[in-house]
């Protein structure tokens, strides 16, 4: 083996074992979530997000009406049935009035409806996204050392884009992930 | 044939373009006018007044807020979400040449923010006093 060749089959080896290590750990952590829900019927006890989160084509105004105080959170976070209680409840939205008229109420529920969550199977429709299984477990303190909840840059964890920077257009990546220090 | 299509086409873009305007744009004094409007309907009106605007907009009225609890006590400044924290653009037309000219956002925002601050819907003579104010912020 030429010094070049033996290079690059080093290089290769290297290669192989990471992507090893990194698979090994994704499914471990596919297994605990499997678990996790084995009682209840599914991932996450059925409470799981849907994919895609965002659909292709979103809708302009879902877009420009939900980011005005917050992220839009994107429809696939919830089921359809959450969906329908929190536009249905706009009045009194976590603590503040964000009433629409009734025109841009329907056409916003229609739009969250129609691309909510698409693998949840249980029969629960919370109203916080933080509320649901699939959250819950993605940011226990497995995951997430408590004390960060708790830093002022973070606020809330409500405060997507705290931690995720392109929580913005629905890119939740756990490689994206910069923890405020 | 591809004639029609090609002045479909046209009138459909024109039509798409006209669509993309915002409805009713208008200025903050011309939304000032329609508020008087209403207001001069209540009984005892004499105009509105900038100076009680001000007033009104830094007070807490019994309730966790103030107006300046998000928009700051300086209208001409960025703003923060009093619970998402999320930035707000400033409120004062010097500041932000948006502010106050489209009437659909103006109702929807004092439907909401009124209601947060209040516990009620302002009366015209309230929201006339408010833009009165914001109108004499400089940037």
């Amino acid at each position: 083996m030429s010094m070049h060749k033996q290079k690059n089959f080093r290089m290769l080896a290297v290669a192989l074992l990471a992507m090893g290590v990194t698979m090994s750990a994704a499914q471990a952590d596919d297994d605990r979530d499997e678990r996790y829900g084995e009682k209840h019927g599914g991932k996450y006890g059925g409470e799981n997000r849907g994919k895609p989160l965002q659909p292709a084509q979103t809708n302009a105004k879902f877009q420009k009406e939900c980011s005005d105080c917050h992220i839009a959170y994107m429809p696939g976070l919830l089921p359809a049935e959450s969906w329908r209680k929190v536009m249905a409840g706009l009045d009194k939205h976590f603590g503040s009035d964000a009433s629409l008229d009734a025109q841009d109420n329907k056409e916003i529920t229609a739009f969250l409806v129609n691309n909510a969550s698409n693998r949840w199977n249980a029969p629960t429709a919370p109203l916080k996204i933080t509320e649901t299984a699939w959250f819950k477990r993605k940011h226990d303190s497995h995951e997430i050392n408590p004390a960060i909840w708790k830093n002022p840059q973070v606020k809330s964890p409500a405060n997507c884009a705290a931690c995720h920077p392109r929580a913005e257009r629905g890119d939740f990546n756990e490689h994206d992930i910069r923890m405020p220090k | 044939m591809f004639r029609i299509f090609y002045k479909l086409g046209l009138v459909f873009v024109a039509v798409a373009g006209l669509a993309t305007q915002p409805a009713f744009a208008e200025t903050p004094n011309e939304i000032l006018a329609s508020i008087q409007k209403e207001a001069a309907g209540t009984p005892g009106f004499k105009g509105f007044s900038a100076a009680r605007g001000e007033s009104f907009f830094k007070a807490k009225h019994g309730g966790e807020w103030s107006c300046a609890s998000c928009h700051t006590e300086n209208p001409a400044a960025l703003g923060k979400h009093a619970k998402t924290g999320k930035v707000i653009d400033p409120l004062a037309p010097s500041a932000n040449a948006e502010r106050f000219t489209n009437p659909k956002k103006v109702d929807k925002w004092f439907k909401r923010n009124c209601n947060d601050v209040l516990s009620r819907v302002c009366t015209p003579q309230e929201k006339g006093d408010v833009l009165a104010y914001l109108l004499t912020i400089k940037k």
